[in-house]
């Protein structure tokens, strides 16, 4: 490594910073400059040989789009602002990554030591307001504490359940010298990233596996995170069990899976959702019972032995009270499972699954997909997407209908290729994240489904795609709506539209007027071919905009207050389904 | 306030590293949830380096479960962990000003000091102060009874307790956490090597 050669010598805390984030592997940094972190950027001026710069046009750019960045490549993304309201910008970012278990290290400036407290210009309190957004936030206020906390900020951000960490950088510490002395952190006493696994949490686990008759696995995205895609399979495979998803374990498993049964939740699948309450053993994986998931506690799979996986312990019996918890790498812990756990198929009980897939498909799906007639439907651009990028490309999306639309109607080939916003549900998260997801894996067509909403809610980062030449291809699901709150009013508050209406400025001439090529999509038939334009080259930037259904929803729905089996098909007809006789 | 099936006094205990911030680290977890903390207090503990908070705090047992994990969760946190009150030796202590006029006229007032097992820190023309040790109705039962003398100024210590279990679970960690240490230097150096 080439910074080793640097031990000992005296440097600015600046570049120190900088040479530790070499040290740490880091190749891109996404920022934003500003007096209080001019020092750092002075000093990047000397390295954007090794250093990538993705220069935004907000914060909040910057911090979703190394969250992106993260999600695909599995490193934790590096933002640089400036103090006040450089990191204030940043918050909503770091909020969403804490949330969704994103490792990011978000470095900001901060006035000088000597100032801290008095209200100087652009100072304000980033730990105080950081503290419960992130996993851990340290303020360097001596060029001495440099390099230590970058090597525990990084630790801390990729080891356990991943997460952001923020280092408030005092002025007077980036301009300050100091001995280079980085040293890469891999234990803190107080912290234990992976738990050791329990041989006989396991062998508990395995027995009431072996018992079932109708196990049911419920897996997130801590299979993502800890590289367990492969032993899902396989223990799906040996034991024959279907499984779901979350909206953020998405991709973990192939959409072509045999035991793949598709997506929980309030907007999930009929089949994983019903049966839910029929299972008799849900074995949870990497997931921490959100109540998007879940719909209301008091009703969910009462009847089922739950056995629940996650390396946070804070999450065992937090929602759902648990048979046996199992503090763990998910990794770990389904490899021994696997071992442990019988042979054996499920056939039938796998094939109820289908039943109600296949009503869904019948009543829901296949009218988004391919309705034949009227206006377009979200459904089919998605369908589209996926249909003629061979599920091939990275889906990134926004949040809202069409979130959800994405979510249900994409399918998957390989993993860390659905990229969202879950647990904060941030509008305006998808063209940033898709900008970090394109930096993280520029061969890969990168694909954000956004609403117009959501569109305008971060647009300013057109000019970051324009100036970085990042083939991000933006779908623009234009209804004229905020569309999701729009379908809750029509449901749930009598069609009373209340600020729901938006006049949307020509998207055409606004890409045009980035340097981003552009086409827009009325007709049912203009479609496929505006798609496959769009895919045909993955370093061109592209924004197609359709003109969709204006008021659409988004079905099947469990809505709010009610339990995973109470399904709205539309807006006046529920799911019915003969349950299955109790055994 | 929100709906408590139950409700119970808690004694939460958290050991952790000597970090700026902790104990706003630790507050959060409470203020988001609504709880009320009832008493705190801060202290360097047996073990060298390392701050013990206790924090007594009303609510259900479900609920304090989840926060002293949430509490544990935080990277500069040992170790946390929550009692009732017969798991525990607890003690608070509290001050008492009085006007020194009005005792020194009163026929009964030795005999208060010697009843409540109460020691006088401070005497002077103007006031005295009294000290008391013990648990929190005791303590309350002793200003009851100063209260016809006047009672100036009061105040009670947070509590403060010790577990009447015969093993140290944070000094296990420790012990734990140390042999953890020494297996990823052994990695560690292996991967230099």
């Amino acid at each position: 490594m080439a910074e080793q050669q640097k031990i000992g010598q005296s440097m600015p805390g600046s570049e120190i910073l900088i040479r530790s984030l070499m040290a740490e592997g880091v190749d891109t940094i996404f920022g934003y400059p500003g007096g209080a972190i001019m020092p750092v950027y002075d000093t990047l001026y000397d390295f954007q040989q090794q250093l990538r710069h993705i220069l935004v046009r907000h914060e909040q750019g910057a911090v979703h789009a190394a969250q992106g960045y993260a999600r695909v490549s599995g490193r934790p993304g590096v933002v640089f602002v400036t103090s006040g309201p450089g990191a204030t910008n940043a918050i909503t970012g770091i909020a969403d990554a804490m949330m969704d278990s994103t490792p990011l290290v978000v470095i900001s400036g901060q006035v000088g030591a000597s100032l801290l407290g008095f209200d100087a210009f652009q100072e304000t309190d980033v730990l105080g307001m950081t503290l419960p957004i992130t996993k851990w936030s340290y303020q360097i206020r001596r060029p001495e504490d440099v390099a230590w906390a970058v090597a525990r900020a990084f630790f801390i951000a990729r080891t356990g359940r991943p997460g952001p960490v923020v280092l408030d950088f005092a002025k007077n510490a980036q301009i300050g010298l100091a001995d280079f002395n980085y040293k890469p952190v891999n234990f803190i006493r107080s912290y234990v990233p992976t738990p050791d696994l329990s041989d006989e949490k396991i062998r508990e686990a395995a027995a009431i596996l072996n018992s079932a008759q109708r196990p049911m696995v419920v897996y997130g995205q801590g299979v993502i995170l800890s590289h367990a895609e492969k032993e899902l399979a396989g223990f799906l495979e040996k034991t024959g069990t279907p499984a779901a998803t979350t909206l953020l374990g998405l991709s973990a498993l192939d959409s072509s899976n045999p035991h793949y049964k598709g997506m929980v939740g309030m907007h999930g699948n009929i089949g994983p959702n019903i049966k839910t309450n029929e299972c008799d053993v849900l074995l949870a994986v990497g997931m921490r019972f959100d109540d998007r998931v879940t719909g209301v506690v008091s009703t969910y799979a009462r009847q089922a032995r739950i056995i629940h996986i996650d390396i946070d312990r804070a999450e065992l019996g937090k929602i759902i009270p648990v048979e046996v918890g199992i503090e763990a790498d998910a990794r770990e812990a389904l490899a021994l499972l696997t071992q442990m756990v019988n042979p054996a198929r499920h056939d039938e009980w796998e094939a109820s699954f289908d039943k109600c897939n296949a009503d869904e498909n019948e009543l829901v799906s296949r009218h988004e997909v391919a309705p034949g007639a009227g206006n377009i439907r979200m459904g089919e651009v998605v369908d589209a997407v996926s249909r003629i990028g061979k599920s091939e490309a990275v889906v990134v999306t926004d949040v809202g209908q069409n979130q959800m639309i994405s979510a249900r109607y994409s399918t998957f080939r390989h993993s860390r290729s659905l990229l969202t916003s879950g647990g904060l549900g941030t509008m305006g998260f998808g063209l940033p994240a898709a900008i970090g997801a394109k930096v993280a894996d520029p061969s890969r067509n990168v694909c954000v489904f956004c609403g117009d909403g959501g569109l305008q809610m971060t647009v300013q980062e057109l000019g970051t795609i324009m100036q970085e030449k990042l083939g991000v291809k933006v779908v623009l699901l234009n209804n004229n709506w905020l569309g999701n709150v729009r379908q809750w009013q029509q449901l749930f508050f009598g069609s009373r539209y209340s600020f729901t209406r938006l006049q949307n400025p020509d998207f055409q001439a606004l890409a045009a007027s980035y340097g981003i090529s552009h086409t827009r999509v009325e007709k049912r038939d203009e479609l496929d071919q505006a798609v496959t334009r769009m895919l045909a080259n993955p370093e061109e930037p592209f924004l197609l905009e359709v003109h969709v259904e204006e008021q659409d929803n988004v079905f099947p729905m469990i809505p709010p207050g009610k339990g995973v089996t109470d399904i709205m098909l539309n807006a006046s007809n529920w799911y019915e389904y003969e349950p299955l006789a109790k055994k | 306030m929100p709906e408590q099936k139950e409700n119970t006094l808690y004694t939460v205990t958290v050991y952790t590293e000597n970090q700026v911030g902790i104990l706003n680290q630790i507050s959060i977890i409470f203020t988001r949830r609504n709880l009320n903390i009832w008493s705190l207090s801060v202290s360097s503990s047996a073990i060298e380096g390392v701050h013990k908070f206790t924090i007594a705090c009303r609510t259900d047992h479900k609920t304090i479960e989840a926060v002293v994990r949430q509490i544990e969760k935080r990277i500069d946190v040992l170790k946390a962990f929550y009692y009732t009150d017969n798991e525990i030796i607890y003690q608070e202590v509290a001050l008492y000003k009085v006007q020194t006029d009005t005792i020194l006229e009163s026929p009964d007032f030795e005999e208060l000091v010697r009843r409540n097992n109460a020691q006088i820190l401070e005497i002077n023309r103007t006031y005295t102060v009294l000290q008391k040790t013990g648990h929190c109705d005791e303590t309350r039962r002793l200003y009851d009874e100063l209260a016809p003398y006047g009672v100036l100024q009061f105040v009670r210590s947070g509590r403060v307790a010790i577990t009447k279990s015969t093993v140290e679970r944070v000094s296990r960690f420790i012990e734990h956490q140390q042999k953890r240490a020494e297996k990823v230097k052994m990695l560690a150096d292996d991967q230099m090597a």
